[in-house]
């Protein structure tokens, strides 16, 4: 018995040559990567400034977090979820006709192609310049953000629906078609009952992400709760910054939980 | 969903043999109804204007036209930040992806028994999670100064979180039959994970890993912007200035290397999973 262990054990496949190669490339590229760390900014205070910060941050601001007021924490949070709904919205719309384009099973290879590269382009450029871009359509305030939210979330939402659609199932379509549907039947009965769950499930996955990145949108001027986070944390109110940070995480929460039951009901059907 | 059951009682069809079947209503109406509510209060609060849209559309491109054609001459200047960029998220990555794994371990409830240990542990990942990560660059450029090293612990803490969850979800899927075996013949618990888990986990992990990495190339571009290092802080020194052919370039450089690495590690996952 052990000898036939042993034996098999020897057999085992010796991949030691890739695997050597592999740990080499690794270890090179993190000692490369390594040298990027500049240590010269570090100050003795560092420990002192983190422990401000925490200290702060656990003592939230009661005043502003349960002030009513458009001021206030609650109405903030109430205009970064309505940014990153309606964010959401958009940006799942312009996605859908994106991915039809997009996906290798209906298309040409090379409109495929190219529609890949135009969502991995927008997907690229970063929120804040879509921010400063769109506040000189709308001016500053939620309806810019919205427009950034929207144009950000089209690179991964699209991406996830080219997905969905290039798993279609086509013997669906097929034994509709051996029935004798039309065209509309076909979609109707075959094609969106398998593209919905899918799709409403990436779009509230997609709202989950768009709350948690609201605070992007402060940089630029863009509305919603991020330009008081991050005006409190520059001018080192972190008692402020605290209060808003607790009503941010606790929604957070809140929502990802509603949206991991939406979800785990969506995919079982 | 009882209760719109006894609002809308389901429909009864009577088969052919007699039998009734009781066909529920489609709860369609009611999910719209929930998302048109919705809209329309967002709508309110964000003043969302199809006509401002509409008719100032055009301003959008007047930056985009800018940027076209990117500022060539510029490209030398952009090498040192973009690589620090790439540095910074592959160092980033690496220690927070090497970080967490004790902690998913503790986090998943086929490996530790406590309740109270899994929940609190999870509670932590959740918390790290949502803290946003230009919060956590912000606070680091305070605490390291500014420069690299802030934007390495915001990626680092960012995908500890990340991973974090994605681990102990896929841990508590696997197959304990060699783990269980191990711990009866005596292993001790740490033993019996590297043995009986980690090759089960290993290649999700990796490409996991690999997946986070490629986002985060793309999210270090936006720390510099508070002064976390890399691209960032050229592209808002360049935004500041209104150069934006050289903008232009820096994005272009962006997106090719973002293409480079995103190619490469899908034929690496490709070949992990």
């Amino acid at each position: 018995m052990n000898e036939r262990i042993a034996k098999a054990y020897e057999a085992r496949p010796k991949r030691w040559i890739f695997e050597l190669a592999v740990a080499f490339v690794v270890i090179a590229l993190l000692v490369w990567s390594g040298t990027a760390v500049e240590t010269a900014g570090t100050t003795q205070s560092g420990a002192v400034i983190a422990w401000n910060i925490l200290k702060g941050i656990f003592h939230p601001d009661t005043d502003l977090l349960f002030n009513f007021t458009t001021q206030g924490v609650p109405y903030l949070l109430l205009e970064t979820i309505c940014i990153a709904f309606l964010g959401t919205v958009v940006g799942a719309i312009i996605s859908i006709p994106l991915a039809f384009i997009s996906a290798s099973n209906l298309t040409p290879k090379p409109v495929a192609f190219i529609g890949r590269i135009a969502i991995m382009a927008i997907r690229t450029v970063p929120a804040f310049v879509y921010g400063l871009m769109f506040i000189r359509v709308t001016g500053p305030g939620a309806f810019a953000g919205l427009l950034t939210m929207s144009l950000c979330s089209v690179g991964m939402v699209s991406k996830m629906y080219i997905e969905a659609i290039e798993d279609l199932d086509v013997h669906v379509l097929e034994s509709l078609d051996a029935a004798g549907c039309t065209t509309w039947q076909k979609i109707r009965y075959g094609i969106l009952p398998q593209l919905m769950p899918n799709f409403a499930s990436t779009a509230i996955y997609r709202f989950d992400i768009n709350l948690r990145d609201a605070t992007v949108l402060g940089l630029v001027g863009a509305g919603g709760i991020g330009a008081p986070l991050i005006f409190a944390m520059n001018a080192y109110r972190w008692e402020e910054a605290g209060a808003i940070l607790a009503g941010l995480i606790v929604l957070v929460l809140i929502i990802e939980w509603i949206s991991t039951k939406i979800r785990v009901k969506l995919a079982r059907g | 969903m009882k209760l719109y059951d006894k609002v809308f009682p389901p429909k009864t069809i009577t088969l052919a043999n007699g039998k009734q079947i009781k066909k529920p209503r489609s709860r369609m109406p009611l999910v719209v109804l929930v998302l048109l509510a919705m809209t329309v209060i967002s709508v309110r609060v964000t003043g969302f204007n199809m006509t401002v849209l509409v008719t100032r559309i055009r301003e959008f491109f007047v930056i985009l036209d800018e940027m076209i054609p990117p500022e060539w001459s510029y490209m030398p200047q952009i090498w040192q930040p973009l690589f620090d960029t790439i540095k910074m998220s592959l160092l980033g990555s690496f220690i927070g992806s090497v970080l967490v794994v004790p902690f998913a371990m503790l986090a998943s409830t086929n490996i530790i028994h406590n309740k109270i240990v899994v929940s609190a542990v999870r509670l932590l990942l959740s918390i790290i999670r949502t803290l946003p990560t230009l919060v956590s660059a912000l606070i680091a450029t305070y605490v390291f100064g500014l420069g690299t090293l802030a934007g390495t612990t915001a990626i680092a803490v960012f995908t500890f979180a990340y991973i974090g969850k994605i681990l102990y979800e896929e841990i508590e899927t696997v197959d304990m039959g060699p783990f269980e075996a191990m711990e009866a013949m005596g292993a001790t618990k740490t033993r019996a994970f590297i043995s009986a888990i980690v090759p089960q986990v290993l290649p999700s992990y990796l490409s996991n890993c690999l997946f986070c990495f490629e986002g985060n190339v793309r999210y270090a571009s936006i720390l510099g912007y508070v002064g976390a290092g890399g691209l960032g802080i050229i592209l808002n020194e360049k935004i500041g200035w209104r150069e934006y052919a050289s903008v232009g370039m820096i994005l272009l450089a962006l997106f090719v290397t973002v293409f480079i690495i995103e190619t490469i590690s899908r034929a690496a996952r490709k070949r992990l999973v």
